[in-house]
């Protein structure tokens, strides 16, 4: 099953590779990581997407919590949450097929973010699903080049991480 | 500023090596009062620094140089985290601005020991390097203790800025439990008094937190049983009637039989290795598990746990101790007893032949039990933790994690210098010993009178067991024909040497070696060649199925 952790470290120079390494090390498995800045320019956010029964996102979880730079795990997984995937595309785009593009990008609410003589970016952003669908449809066009964010997720309504409240970091 | 700061950490003593990048460190070094322990390698360095702090409870400190100095700590680093041994180790670094260039001896130190320090930093400004070592030893001391590595360029060392010593720390990102659940501990006392047939096993931690007097009153009180893992050893005095001996691959057969026929299983500060396990799906299959720890993360770890109490083992204890009501274990203890009369530990003593068992019992019996036992790795090891009785904890210093040949002789001589005055053996393998035979300089030139006690089987032994018992006898490159004549390498550093060769020699060799207080003794027990280690419990089998004892 997949999981999604937020983890909110230290930002200092080193503390990504720490995690990483963790994860390549104690064999668990990363489906994506999205890391940046917070609200708090000393605190970085991460967005670690995990495969694993219940066991082995324990284990990931406490030994991501022995990392000294990490500062608290929420495990966003059972939340109810937004979920945000950026990516790029860049397709083949004939002249005669950009129209059609064009409608596609509409649909999706995707945008199209440059053009060159016989190709175009589209950005799109949204859930998993959404992503998938698009980019099935683009492969009929020809893919050239694909990059994508990894995904981000909050908390809907009240709730939020606190850094120091329930839930933070022991032992 | 770096020598300021280990002074106001209180260090005592640091067992360092210099060179290029630490140059201004050691200018410093020169008029501190600070004593400094210069071992002939980094590699005996930090296993001194190791030893020193296993054997005191304090934190071991050693410094490197860059590149090649640095890189030879990483085996000593490897070993105290496996061991969890509090050590801070710093280490020079090229200039600031030639990191990254593959300038003369760089090393990506902090790279390469990421996964083997609990913490490490790289100070890239002067500013930060008092907050920096503040953290390092904090960090390396508290909650599960382990080695922290400072990475300091010569740079750095040089920059002038305010000395300004933090008098506290307090990390958002690390705060450590102590106080155990009162429900968990609740919930504990409740199945203890339930058990009918429940057994303790003292691990590491026990001694590490100094939790030895709480255990002790709690074995008494509820009557239970008592077995260790090697680290533990020492945590609860091997002497006593509820002592079952070390667990596991070669544990006694009554502590392996009690843990199989268990209902209660308490794990004090141990981590359930695959030695002291065996066959996971057969380790006490009947029992339910209480498993205290400092690292929440060893919790449920490898075992399916019943009731995990996360704190420091002191202070669980102590707070068990208030309201412990022991149960029935009459029938129990009487069962165990059983096993221990009827599997008792032995070898088979020969007047021409000199067994290494019969040493080591030796060297028991002439100390009292009361000395520091460092040992390396192999067979000897095994034997020590059979043979010798542990009554006390921080008595035992042996390299349990990694299993490090090399380890026993260095860790020696720190245990001599952070406990001057008191009688340290250091138990060696004829193969370890020559993995750090180098550190005989350092051991006479500080005139530490450690009793090195070679059991020269010439063979890497443990390896030799194993060829025999699963390799059809094939010894392949076990077999140390080369060894040196180890009195005349003894006496070469200005050390004295005893070669014993029968029975008979062992005691007047040990008493010659007692006397002396000046200098480190190397004695040369030319044992039986091929004596193997049993009790022995397969790699990966149940461990109630034991080659060399028990039922057959
Ligand atoms: C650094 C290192 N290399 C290799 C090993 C593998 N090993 C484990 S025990 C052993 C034999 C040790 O021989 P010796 O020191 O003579 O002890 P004995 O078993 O003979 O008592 C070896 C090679 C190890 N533990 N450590
Ligand atoms: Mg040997």
């Amino acid at each position: 099953m997949k999981h999604v952790l937020a983890v909110i470290v230290e930002n200092r120079p080193g503390v990504l590779t720490r995690v990483a390494g963790l994860f390549s090390r104690r064999g668990f498995n990363i489906d994506s990581i999205a890391v940046g800045e917070t609200e708090d320019s000393e605190l970085s956010r991460m967005t670690i997407l995990v495969e694993g029964d219940e066991n082995v996102i324990e284990q990931v979880i406490k030994q991501l919590n022995k990392l000294i730079d990490v500062v608290k795990i929420s495990n966003l997984t059972n939340e109810s949450t937004v979920n945000r995937e950026l990516v790029l595309i860049k397709v083949k785009a004939e002249p005669a097929a950009r129209a059609e593009l064009q409608q596609l990008a509409e649909t999706f609410r995707a945008k199209i973010v440059d053009v060159s003589l016989d190709s175009i970016i589209v950005e799109v952003t949204g859930d998993d699903e959404k992503i998938k669908a698009f980019e099935l449809l683009l492969r009929h066009f020809g893919i050239q080049e694909l990059v994508r964010t990894g995904k981000i997720s909050m908390m809907r309504g009240v709730k939020y991480i606190k850094i120091n409240g329930e839930g933070g970091k022991s032992g | 500023m770096v020598v300021e700061a280990l002074i106001k950490e209180k260090v005592e003593v640091i067992f360092g090596y210099p060179g290029g990048a630490v140059l201004p460190l050691y200018d410093a070094l020169f008029d501190a009062d600070i004593k400094h322990i210069m071992p002939r390698h980094e590699q005996g360095g930090i296993h001194a620094a190791d030893g020193y702090a296993r054997a005191t409870g304090k934190p071991g400190v050693c410094i490197a140089t860059s590149g090649p100095g640095a890189t030879n700590l990483v085996t000593g680093i490897a070993n105290a985290y496996m061991d969890s041994v509090p050590v801070v180790a710093i280490t020079g670094q090229v200039p600031v601005p030639l990191i990254g260039t593959d300038a003369f001896q760089e090393a990506d130190i902090t790279g390469i020991t990421l996964p083997i320090t609990k913490h490490n930093y790289l100070v890239k400004d002067v500013k930060d390097l008092p907050g920096m070592i503040k953290e390092a030893f904090y960090v390396s001391v508290t909650g599960r203790p382990g080695p922290v590595l400072v990475d300091i360029p010569r740079d750095v060392f040089v920059q002038e800025a305010n000395f300004e010593y933090p008098e506290r720390i307090d990390m958002r990102s690390y705060r450590p439990t102590y106080t155990g659940h009162g429900g968990q501990i609740n919930r504990a006392l409740r199945v203890i008094r339930e058990a009918k047939k429940p057994v303790i096993c003292t691990g590491g931690g026990v001694v590490g937190s100094g939790a030895q007097e709480e255990l002790l009153k709690i074995a008494e009180m509820a009557q239970i049983p008592v077995t260790s893992t090697l680290m533990g050893l020492g945590g609860f005095p091997g002497g006593h009637p509820l002592s079952l001996g070390m667990l596991g691959m070669h544990g006694t057969v009554c502590a392996n039989y009690a843990v199989t026929e268990s209902d209660l299983f308490i794990g004090i500060g141990m981590r359930f290795d695959d030695r002291v396990t065996g066959k996971l799906d057969s380790f006490a299959p009947e029992a339910k598990v209480i498993h205290i720890d400092i690292d929440p993360a060893e919790i449920g770890k490898n075992i399916a746990v019943n009731v995990p109490i996360v704190g420091d083992i002191k202070r669980i204890l102590g707070q068990m101790l208030k309201k412990l009501k022991k149960g029935d274990t009459r029938e129990w203890v009487s069962q165990v007893d059983e096993w221990k009369r009827l599997y008792p530990l032995g070898y088979e003593y020969s007047e021409e032949e000199l067994k290494p068992q019969y040493v080591i019992e030796q060297i028991c019996k002439i100390t009292g039990g009361d000395a520091v036992i460092a040992t390396d790795v192999g067979q000897h090891q095994m034997w020590t933790a059979q043979y010798f009785t542990f009554n006390k904890a921080r008595s035992l210093i042996s390299s349990g994690g990694l299993g490090t040949m090399g380890y026993g002789f260095p860790a020696a001589i720190g245990a001599q210098i952070g406990r001057p005055g008191e009688t340290v053996f250091c138990i060696a393998g004829d193969g370890s010993i020559q993995m750090n035979s180098q550190e005989l300089a350092t051991a006479v030139g500080n005139q530490l009178p450690i009793k090195v006690a070679i059991i020269n089987n010439q063979y890497l032994g443990m390896v030799r067991q194993w060829q025999e018992l699963f390799f059809k006898r094939r010894y392949s490159s076990t077999f140390l024909e080369q060894g040196p004549d180890f009195v005349k390498l003894a006496e070469a550093y200005g050390a004295a040497g005893i070669r014993v060769t029968k029975p008979g020699e062992v005691v007047p060799a040990l008493q010659q070696a007692m006397e002396i207080k000046d200098r480190p003794v190397f004695i040369d027990f030319q044992v039986a060649s091929e004596e193997n280690v049993f009790p022995m419990v397969a790699p990966a089998s149940p461990i109630n199925q034991i080659i060399g004892g028990g039922k057959e």
